[in-house]
């Protein structure tokens, strides 16, 4: 009897330990009604009190919508049609307004993040992390609950640098010239199925501003927390750094475990003008369903910068863990002449997990240069892709590529894949790409076992190493969260 | 400590290991010599729990235990160390990264209290400087881009950090130079204790000029053929393993 | 992608079977070829065989439900056949044309002869062939002959291999399938002398000219046999060579298929070869591309036992306006096999080049080492590379890779060799031969291999 309760208490814990963020809070919500017409658009952004530019916008991407084909035909990916009409396209905790402080937040949504793990009382945050080695201390957050953002840390500090970081919904009257400028000129409202439906029911997301020669102080960060159920989560990021500053920006995401899958289909735009940095880092950790794939989030997220300027740098890091189906080429536009893009992307995928991403690096300017490294690690039955592009244009005189694709795979049912496209049309580039599939030897298993290590230790060790290049290119905030997260996702798959 | 009783092993069918009896108590160190291809590694690979070789008759007490009816790390947790002929490249994992997991996995299977960062790094530090390695060298993938020598001295290295009860040093002076070779021995020699045992398996009796052995078994054709003290390992030196039925012309 | 670049699946995974109407195809396109079709059918060879007729007609159906690819199939995203179809192709005639024997390429020593099929515009020409020195049992034959004196040696593989499913281009060689080589090696039996097969278009001054030559080949097992393919151009018209080849390779055997296509600069020279390796099999493949305006070679080879060996190679040098596509499958359906590829090429003017290479390794193919690599080299302003390798991995019990680079000449290695005094034309010419000389060392045959070696030169020195 003992040994059976044993076992049942053991699979407990580590079954919760697995999807620790599967909790849901229980709090009144504005939900509008199910279904996608003309009028979720309207009353989306009636309720966001937009100006009729942006209604216009909303509505043109809407039409268009509607004569799109939901692209089935080229990602490596499957699964049953999604009905748009059968989810809400609006979901907020109910608020009497906009709170001016944390104090005016609801204490329960206050919990929900520090269960998550996320510091909202800026207090903490300074408290906890300051002194240790003269880093900057502190990270700025907007926290996106379901379709609104709910409070937005360090606000006033970055404000007297001149930079703007608050929900996009509240840019749109705090600096209307800035959103309509941007908004939709690195992912127009025509680009993609999802990006499209996504320019016309965006509900929320970050916007931030770094003015000329600004360096942003403290990493900024968003953290997208999906509630409700049966809502579908369309945030919308824009980020511009103007010449000569720098930002790093983090996001981070999560989801209550349900048994229906959910859709997130985000959009992020970035522009990096003359001189300009921008590094994005992001861990996804959306909940992927269960081990027999029942649930989880379909995330379906279009993320594109546009490196403007002259030696502008934009720089993508993701470690992708979560989510039934991912589908994200997070890319770069290197106009600027000298500009640089990078793409490091650690992407797991457990049961019966999908993911089909990469990048895309369009060389336009003179002496442009990107990196791509990604490892892709595939378990259970689990499949992956790594889909690419490196496109050198005629111009791009001196463009430089280099690319990095490695697969591991654990156990035997599942998949890897590589598809990468290289084109280019000027000799003086030089493209570089290496990839390479193999799994985990038996020897490096053993060793660390003979050194006293467990099976699954062994193996969190190892991809670990595997995934160290990308790994280190991540804040320290989030460098340790996500080692922990290789370990995590990877339970279940050896032995 | 430890005691093997007609052990008999098999790779891909192929019987490797033909009856080995051998009983090894704590303080003494034993000298395993024999050809190529004789099962040397093969013996360690099976103390150690490697998969891949089936047993097919005897057995392995280790302190009173079944040996062979643990995992490798269990047994690694009960203070068998494997010194790796060939030590495996992780490329990634930082030196002191697989060494304090390490520690700590085993200390965890003992009972005891983890260590911290900095206990950790106080501990490693000191037995490097004994070893002559840099903290550079702890700073460095596993292995990776290690040579020869500095593989071995690594090994070395575990070995002080962990503080084993049966060390089994499988061909370490293999790739060695004198002067690297005098290095490791000292940190073996170092470690010598009246609770520690070793095997020392070795092709050459090189090695045991620096690491005196108090018995010296010949291993050949799956079998220890002959046991001795460590003039034995003199008298092979001399006449070669052609005793054993084992020509070895080079 | 995330953009409107879309591309449309026709992936060969397991994942997907053939639909009836794909999208990234052009039905219309198929008219003008279903007509020429329709008149001719009665006097091809072969025709009074039930299955023969069967065989043309599925090619026919399956060619009218697709007409040719677009650029929105994925395996043509950066191939345009569009030319084609505003070209109007009318199909080859027997003529008597001045090709005379002593003029016809080879890759043997001079004064000597071998086996050899001779084919002008698709038709066999038996007084330019020989079957000399052939050892006994081997049959070396064309498929018109095959179809009317052999059938019994044609029908049990004829169509097996190279199916229409989706490959359009495929479906309409089988509906004018008339003639091309065919080759049977019986067991055991190892060919000595390479067998030559000699591609010549001629076509017309008066209108664009198509044919479809067909070509098997059949070794049995413990057989082996070197064979070289030429393809070469002699007149000024347009002509579309749309070939389709079926290789056998039984266990233990070993098929060392060598290929030069340098077909005018009026040439479309479309390529399907599908080969099967048995067991122990060897099945080696290397093409080497000049010639033609636009020419793909397609070559699509799977293991069909333990412990198989494919090797697909080729170098390209392509000038102009010329267009060269280079796409692979090699499907590791079985455990324990090797496969390797190496591909060089370089590109001048405008001419672009494409290269689309999939390595399939389905789940339960352990132990499969999967190797490829390709290289290209821009010598223009206006040159074009697209690249799409490509792996996808049902098993973990594997080594797969691939590299693929894209650029110019080495400046530091100019500037080497300038320095010792060699001039900057010379220099370049000694690297770009050196780079493709790494291509030609995939060929193991030595005597082709300096044959090859020697149109590589003649190329280069015509720069």
């Amino acid at each position: 009897m003992a040994a059976t309760t044993e076992t049942v208490e053991q699979v407990r814990a580590v079954t919760e330990q697995k999807y620790k963020y599967g909790f849901t809070t229980d709090i009144e919500s504005d939900v509008a009604p199910k279904g996608l017409n003309e009028d979720t658009v309207r009353f989306i952004s009636a309720k966001k009190e937009e100006p009729e530019w942006l209604l216009e916008w909303r509505l043109k991407a809407f039409r268009a919508w509607q004569q799109m084909e939901e692209p089935h035909h080229w990602a490596k990916l499957s699964y049953p049609p999604i009905d748009y009409q059968d989810a809400h396209y609006y979901a907020a905790p109910k608020m009497k307004a906009r709170p001016k402080s944390l104090d005016e937040v609801d204490p329960e949504l206050l919990k929900t993040y520090e269960k998550l793990g996320i510091p909202l009382r800026e207090q903490e945050i300074l408290a906890g992390v300051e002194g240790s080695e003269g880093r900057s201390p502190a990270v700025a957050v907007d926290a996106v609950f379901d379709s609104v953002s709910v409070a937005t840390t360090f606000k006033a500090k970055l404000e007297e640098m001149g930079i703007i970081f608050c929900a996009i919904s509240e840019a749109v009257h705090k600096c209307p010239e800035l959103v309509q400028k941007y908004l939709g000129s690195v992912v127009p409202y025509t680009d993609n199925f999802y990006a499209t439906l996504n320019s016309a029911v965006f509900t929320d997301g970050s916007f931030v501003y770094i003015p000329k020669g600004v360096r942003c102080p403290m990493e900024l960060s968003t953290y997208f927390r999906i509630n409700q159920a049966n809502t579908g989560q369309f945030e919308r990021t824009l980020i511009i750094a103007d010449e000569g500053s720098y930002v790093s920006y983090l996001e981070g995401c999560t989801a209550p475990k349900r048994d229906e899958n959910q859709l997130h289909a985000a959009v992020v735009e970035l522009v990096a003008l003359d001189d300009a940095q921008i590094k994005y880092s992001t861990v996804q950790n959306w909940y992927p369903g269960n081990e027999e794939g029942v649930g989880g989030i379909y995330n379906f997220v279009t993320k594109r910068g546009a490196c403007r300027g002259k030696n502008s740098k934009i720089s993508w890091t993701q470690v992708e863990t979560g989510s039934a189906i991912t589908w994200k080429y997070p890319s770069c536009i290197l106009q600027g002449d000298n500009s640089v893009g990078e793409f490091y992307s650690v992407a797991i995928t457990n049961n019966l997990q999908q993911a089909d991403t990469g990048t895309k690096m369009i060389h336009i300017g003179k002496n442009t240069r990107s990196t791509i490294v990604s490892k892709g690690i595939s378990a259970g039955r689990a499949q992956q892709t790594y889909r690419g592009l490196v496109k050198i244009l005629p111009k791009a005189e001196g463009a430089r590529n280099h690319t990095q694709c490695d697969s591991l795979l654990i156990g035997d049912q599942c998949g890897a894949h590589t598809v990468p496209y290289i084109e280019s049309r000027n000799r003086t580039a030089r493209i570089e790409h290496e990839a390479t599939t193999a799994k985990i030897s038996e020897d490096q298993l053993f060793y660390c076992r003979q050194r006293g290590l467990s099976e699954e230790d062994a193996v969190s060790l190892i991809v670990n190493g595997f995934c160290k290049e990308v790994l280190k290119e991540l804040p320290m905030e989030f460098a340790v969260e996500a080692q922990k997260l290789v370990g995590i996702s990877l339970e279940g798959s050896v032995g | 400590m430890i005691e093997i009783k007609n052990l008999h092993a098999t790779v891909d069918g192929k019987e490797i290991l033909k009856g080995i009896n051998l009983t090894i108590r704590p303080g003494e160190v034993h000298a395993i010599m024999g050809p190529n291809g004789s099962g040397k590694s093969t013996l360690s690979y099976v103390l150690a729990g490697r998969e891949g070789y089936e047993i097919t008759k005897g057995s392995v007490e280790y302190f009173g235990q079944d040996l062979l009816a643990m995992e490798p790390e269990e047994r690694a947790g009960a203070g068998v160390f494997l010194a790796f002929q060939y030590p495996v490249e992780i490329p990634g994992v930082a030196n002191t990264t697989f060494l304090k997991s390490a520690l700590n996995a085993i200390r965890k299977q003992r009972g005891e209290q983890e260590l911290d960062a900095m206990q950790f790094l106080k501990l490693v530090r000191e037995k490097t400087k004994a070893l002559n390695m840099t903290d550079e060298m702890l700073k460095r993938a596993v292995n990776v881009g290690f040579s020869g020598g500095e593989k071995k001295r690594n090994e070395t290295l575990q070995m002080a950090v962990l503080q084993p009860k049966f060390a089994i040093l499988d061909e370490t002076d293999s790739g060695l130079d004198i002067d690297a070779l005098k290095i490791v021995a000292e940190g073996v020699n170092a470690l010598r204790s009246p609770e520690r045992a070793m095997l020392v398996i070795t092709h050459y009796q090189r090695l045991l000029d620096y690491i005196v052995p108090d018995y010296v078994h010949v291993l050949a054709h799956g079998k220890i053929q002959r046991s001795g003290g460590k003039e034995l390992a003199l008298e092979l030196e001399k006449n070669g393993y052609a005793e054993f039925g084992v020509n070895e012309a080079a | 992608m995330a953009t409107t670049t879309t591309s449309h699946g026709t992936s060969p995974g397991p994942s997907r079977a053939p639909e009836a109407a794909p999208r990234g195809f052009d039905p219309a396109t198929a008219r003008p070829f279903l007509e020429q079709f329709d008149r001719l059918k009665a006097d091809l060879p072969g025709g009074s065989l039930s299955w023969v007729r069967d065989l043309r007609d599925q090619g026919r159906a399956r060619f009218a439900q697709l007409g040719f690819p677009t650029v929105k199939n994925e395996s043509w995203r950066y191939t345009n056949l569009r030319a084609l179809d505003k070209l109007a192709f009318q199909p080859a005639v027997a003529a008597e044309t001045g090709v005379r024997f002593d003029v016809l390429p080879t890759v043997r020593a001079a004064g000597t002869s071998g086996p050899r099929l001779v084919f002008v515009d698709g038709r066999f020409r038996a007084e330019l062939s020989s079957t000399a020195g052939l050892p006994a049992g081997v049959e070396l034959l064309n498929l018109a002959d095959a179809l009317t004196h052999k059938p019994d040696l044609v029908g049990e593989h004829l169509g097996r291999l190279a199916t229409p499913d989706d490959l359009p281009l495929v479906a309409l060689n089988t509906a004018f399938l008339a003639d091309g080589p065919v080759l049977h090696v019986p067991q055991g039996v190892e060919v000595a002398e390479p067998v030559e097969l000699v591609f010549v278009s001629v076509g017309s001054d008066e209108h664009p000219t198509s044919f479809h030559p067909r070509t098997l080949i059949v070794a049995e097992d413990n057989a082996r046999v070197v064979i070289v393919e030429h393809h070469v151009g002699l007149g000024t018209g347009a002509t579309l060579s749309n070939g389709v080849g079926e290789v056998f390779v039984g266990a233990n055997a070993s098929v060392h298929h060598y290929k030069v296509q340098r077909e005018h600069t009026n040439a479309f020279h479309l390529s399907h070869t599908a080969a099967k390796v048995g067991g122990h099999g060897v099945y080696d493949n290397f093409i080497l591309t000049t010639g033609a305006k636009l020419s793909r070679n397609e070559v699509r080879s799977t293991f069909d036992g333990e412990h198989g060996d494919i090797h697909v190679s080729g170098a390209y040098m392509v000038r102009g306006d010329q267009h060269v596509d280079t796409s692979t499958f090699i499907d590791h359906a079985v455990p324990c096999c090797t496969s390797r590829e190496v591909y060089k090429g370089v590109i001048d003017d405008t001419a672009r080049a494409v290269f689309q290479g999939k390595i399939l390794v389905r789940p339960g193919a352990q132990k499969t080492d999967g190797y490829q690599q390709n290289r290209a080299l821009l010598l223009s302003e206006t040159a074009e590379i697209d690249a799409k390798p490509e792996l996808e991995i049902y098993a973990d019990d594997v080594k797969c890779s691939h590299g693929a680079t894209a650029g110019e000449l080495d400046d530091q290695q100019l500037f080497y060799l300038r320095a010792r005094g060699i001039d900057k034309e010379a220099a370049r010419g000694l690297l770009i031969g050196a780079f493709l000389a790494e291509a030609l060392d995939e060929i193991p045959e030595e005597g082709v291999r300096e044959a090859f070696q020697a149109y590589v030169s003649a190329w280069q020195n015509a720069r």
